[in-house]
């Protein structure tokens, strides 16, 4: 029955649907001839021609009310109806093409930073991680439980790892991973010898994360031992850019530190691991048992690795970090041995992954929500002004009978299409948003997974219809109440009905300024904090240095008379080259990197308990460093040329580690040991102290020879008078001129590494600083627009008032308080508001008060300063009307 | 706007569904059958016999389709679909089983 009643309506439906017209045509045609076939009856039964016709014509009645009848049988008729209303909308709208204009800009400025953001931190935070059954991966850190470490998370121990290994095998499979190696790939067939971040990692580390590779095969137990044959996996972008996609690369050789590796695998494109520890670029994975050091491997005091657990199914976090946290206990009593951690704590995988950039996610989010409130109210503000100006056509119209749905109906069309085109816009302005923050942010986890997807267009869809809802709402109501006549009557000499549309644009306003202020003191804060840290000393001159690093392979350097003579060399030959005034070599230079610490004693000291020590950044340096990057020698003195090798047995220390650890005391010539191997240094110097991340406050450092103490690698720092970057070639010229497979990495100035260590800031409070500004646009746009429209509907009365004598100074100010007062009391919203939101930023401040006194002064004033410049122009042009005229315009 | 009651209406709809049972015809034909059947007791207006027209072609219970009629015209002639036919014996049990109720109870208070 229902399939048959389908069968016979389908084709009317779709006739209905296409034949519009032709159905119209044939409605009159079957109509005429009713009325044909009624006046021949009519003229059959005797009648006259006139009067046959009029009475047939009376008999059917109004005719085009019939055929309006009719049609409202047919199919589709809410369809027609509303695409009635959608071309009437259309066309209402081009008739006013600025109004339409600004209503669709400010509208894509909402949606389109509200569309780019939401996909950012959906494809960030949210989306799984690409790897199978994600839920159920974490990692396991040791916990720092004496709060000496900035984070209480803590790289892995081995020795401690395969303990837990063994233990948890019921609660969880583990894989270790080193994420933080590199290596210098040789040259080889023409290709230039390059620097790649790499990962050590255990066999069963890709398929604990479920990841298979592309070409070729993972890891298995017999590459992971040491003495193994080496073997390594490289990732599709490596192979895509070194080896050209060779699809017959499995089995190649690849040299890594001047030693052959055979490439058993190609990872696939979309395999990246991204943790806390960093990891995303790395291009080269190893297996670690056959990589790292038999006493690294089984030490349980130096903590190089970090623990991926699977969950066994049933198992939780909590439950899985509460055993490790226990038996970490044990291991810690078991082995005497210092700077074995006490408990272990865990998080999840994407936590892991992303936790930094929560904060400031959520923050943008905010400020974005923030401008798109304001932008909807703005925009209502709009359509009220505009429902203002049309009161006496839809007055008209009512009279006319249309209905009042219908009236309503067409003005939320007409929101909805400018909400819409307004998204069409901020979708390409979201594009080319995300397109940017791409290229802007390659530092950040997990950048490669923001993608436009359905959930992002869903979001889209909703933005625009709630956008057109709150909108068409405000403005529908604002004139909706109205009766007929009073719409009919109204004219500019009775302006009630114009003041009360006003107030409504007013209480807007205030919000819309208080979000304002929110934003704008958000922007404020984020600002001074990022000039703090673009200001803050590293501790050294920063203009003109160039840093260059390098690492020496092992099995070409094995002497270290060969290193040495690497070190001489490579000083003495860029020392002459033409443009340098100085160079030295550092192991890791200011703003490089954390690059190891040790915990150490003070000999001359009270011994400290088991595991307990003093904290020191190591630095290797050449005697000519200090001078080179100048860094002043405080105390003391610089090593000698002789004090390498045998002979490196002195150190100069930072100004911060002689005033926390020799407090009151004069450091030179006491002694320092590490607390688990028990060399002795003599302390020789003190210098002054250096950052290692702008953005973190000094450590207490230890500098000793770089010839000698086990370094391998270093860092050229080279000063010029000028122009320091046209240094880079000709030093990367005398690298390849002592060894043509060296390759040089971290090529970069002193004020492109603090650049690099502000960048987080520096993105955060530009991007809000752009909200802000755009808030602020709008707000003072909607100032002006409200006492501007005022001004037009009291044309007549300010008009009779300045022929009546009113002083235009006095109409001035008047009229300059009435146009400001929205602003004042957003303002005295809005700073209370800014207030509680900015606790929320607190951790992305650097050395500024949330409540910063004069971040709150400046927005005040700036808001007060901009809001009474928006409504001076109206005041103006009102109070210095000419009378006359304004008297005649109605 | 006089738009027919519902029971006129609905009652409208059967007529011309009974109607049209019988033979295939176009509007004027129609309306002058019903006037004939009914007599003076419907007073339906001419015109309001369309819009229900096309309300059942719409609802598949009728169909229209032109055909040439005398003097070379043509005119829109609407026949009952099986479907129609279904509807039609459905409806008019309906119409018995209430008219017989309720001219049930009308003699019941005559008594």
């Amino acid at each position: 029955m229902r399939l048959e009643h389908w069968i016979y309506t389908i084709p009317l439906r779709l006739r209905a649907l296409f034949h519009r017209n032709r159905l119209d045509s044939e409605l009159d045609e079957e109509l005429r001839d009713h009325v044909d076939r009624q006046i021949e009856f009519n003229l059959a039964g005797g009648m006259s021609p006139d009067e046959a016709r009029l009475i047939a014509l009376r008999k059917l009645g109004n005719a085009a009310l019939l055929r309006d009848q009719t049609r409202a049988m047919w199919n589709w008729n809410g369809l027609e109806q509303f695409i009635h209303d959608l071309r009437i909308g259309i066309r209402t709208l081009r008739r006013t093409p600025g109004f339409s204009l600004t209503a669709i800009l400010v509208m894509a400025l909402g949606i389109g930073a509200n569309v780019a953001l939401f996909t950012v931190v959906r494809s960030v935070l949210l989306k799984p991680l690409p790897y199978s059954d994600p839920g159920r991966l974490a990692l396991v850190y040791e916990a720092d439980v004496h709060g000496q470490h900035p984070a209480p998370w803590l790289p892995v121990d081995a020795g401690s790892f395969w303990v837990w290994q063994r233990s948890m095998k019921s609660l969880a499979q583990m894989a270790l991973v080193s994420p933080f190696q590199e290596y210098n790939v040789s040259g080889e067939g023409g290709k230039l010898p390059e620097v790649v971040e790499a990962a050590w990692c255990t066999n069963n580390f890709f398929s604990l994360l479920g990841v298979q590779p592309m070409l070729g095969r993972s890891f298995t137990p017999n590459d992971d031992k040491p003495g193994a044959p080496p073997a390594a996996m490289i990732t599709a972008n490596f192979w895509k850019r070194r080896y050209a996609s060779d699809p017959a690369i499995v089995g190649k050789t690849i040299w890594l530190d001047a030693r052959p590796y055979t490439i058993i695998g190609v990872l696939p494109p979309t395999f990246v691991y991204s943790g806390a520890f960093g990891g995303a670029a790395d291009q080269i994975w190893t297996p670690v048992r056959h990589e790292a050091s038999a006493s690294l491997l089984h030490t349980y005091g130096d903590h190089e690795f970090l623990a991926i657990a699977r969950l066994a199914p049933g198992v939780s976090l909590p439950t899985l970090a509460a055993s490790v946290d226990a038996l970490q206990k044990q291991i810690e009593s078991a082995h005497p041995e210092p700077a074995v951690h006490p408990g272990a704590i865990g998080r999840t995988m994407l936590d892991d992954a992303v936790q930094n950039y929560k904060t400031p996610l959520y923050a943008l989010l905010g400020a974005t929500g923030c401008v798109l409130l304001i932008a909807c109210m703005n925009f209502a503000g709009l359509l009220v002004a505009r429902a203002a100006s049309r009161s006496k056509e839809f007055a008209i119209r009512v009279a006319l009978g249309g209905g009042r749905m219908r009236l309503i109906r067409g003005r939320m069309i007409e929101s909805l299409l400018l909400s819409a085109a307004g998204a069409a816009l901020g979708l390409l302005l979201a594009w080319a948003a995300l397109e940017w923050l791409i290229h802007a942010r390659p530092d950040m986890n997990r950048v490669e997974a923001i993608r436009f997807d359905g959930v992002a267009a869903a979001f889209t869809l909703a933005v625009i219809v709630l956008c057109a809802l709150f909108s068409g709402i405000i403005s529908a109501f604002s004139s909706g109440r109205g009766n007929v006549l009073a719409g009919l009557q109204e004219s500019s000499r009775a302006h009630s009905g114009g003041r009360s549309r006003a107030l409504l644009r007013r209480l807007l306003l205030t919000a819309e300024v208080g979000l304002t202020v929110v934003l704008l003191v958000g922007a404020g804060l984020l600002l001074k904090s990022f000039h703090h840290l673009r200001s803050s000393d590293l501790g050294v001159p920063v203009d003109n240095v160039l840093t260059l690093h390098f690492g020496l392979p092992g099995t070409r350097y094995k002497q270290d008379e060969q290193k040495f003579a690497f070190f001489d060399q490579l000083l003495a030959r860029v020392r002459a080259l033409p443009g340098v005034s100085s160079a030295g070599l550092v192991s890791a230079a200011p703003g490089e990197g954390w690059n190891g610490d040790d915990l150490m004693s003070i000999v001359e000291h009270p011994p400290l308990g088991k595991g307990q020590g003093l904290d020191f950044m190591l630095r290797g340096a050449d005697p000519g460093y200090f001078s080179a990057i100048g860094l002043p020698i405080l105390k003391g003195r610089t090593f000698n040329q002789d004090e390498r090798g045998k002979r490196a047995n002195v150190v100069l220390i930072s100004r911060g580690a002689a005033e926390q650890y020799f407090p009151g005391e004069d450091p030179i010539g006491k002694h320092v040991k590490t607390i688990d191997e028990g060399g002795v240094w003599t302390i020789i110097g003190v210098v002054g102290d250096v950052r290692w991340n702008v953005s973190k406050p000094p450590n207490p450092t230890l500098y000793w020879p770089i010839y000698g103490n086990g370094y391998s690698f270093g860092t050229i720092v080279v000063r010029s008078s000028h122009d320091v970057d046209l240094m880079a070639i000709p030093i990367q010229k005398v690298v390849a001129q002592l060894d043509t497979d060296l390759p040089v990495s971290n090529v970069m100035t002193l004020r492109e590494a603090i650049g690099k260590n502000t960048i987080d800031s520096e993105f955060d409070s530009i991007l809000v600083l752009v909200f802000a500004v755009i808030a602020l646009v709008l707000a003072s746009a909607g100032l002006y627009g409200v006492l501007a429209y005022l001004v037009t509907q009291r044309f007549v009365e300010l008009g009779i008032r300045l022929a009546l004598g009113a002083q235009r100074g006095a109409l001035l100010s008047q009229l300059l308080l009435d146009g400001v007062k929205p602003a004042m009391a957003g303002l005295l919203i809005g700073l209370p508001a800014s207030a509680a939101a900015v606790r929320l930023i607190r951790s992305m401040l650097y050395e500024t008060e949330p409540l910063d006194p004069v971040v709150f002064g400046a927005v005040a004033g700036l808001l007060s300063f901009v809001a009474i410049a928006a409504c001076l122009g109206p005041a103006w042009y009102a109070s210095h009307l000419d009378p006359m005229q304004a008297l005649r315009t109605e | 706007m006089s738009k027919p009651s519902d029971l006129v209406q609905g009652t409208l709809d059967l007529l011309v569904l009974k109607i049209l049972a019988l033979e295939p015809l176009h509007g004027w034909a129609l309306s002058q059958r019903l006037k004939q059947v009914s007599g003076d007791v419907l007073q339906v207006s001419d015109g309001s016999l369309y819009p229900a027209l096309h309300k059942l072609e719409q609802q598949g219970w009728i169909r229209a389709e032109w055909k040439p009629t005398e003097n070379n015209r043509r005119a829109k002639f609407y026949s009952l679909t099986r479907l129609g036919q279904r509807y039609l014996e459905k409806e008019a049990a309906k119409w018995e089983r209430i008219s017989a109720a309720i001219s049930g109870v009308l003699r019941l208070t005559e008594v």
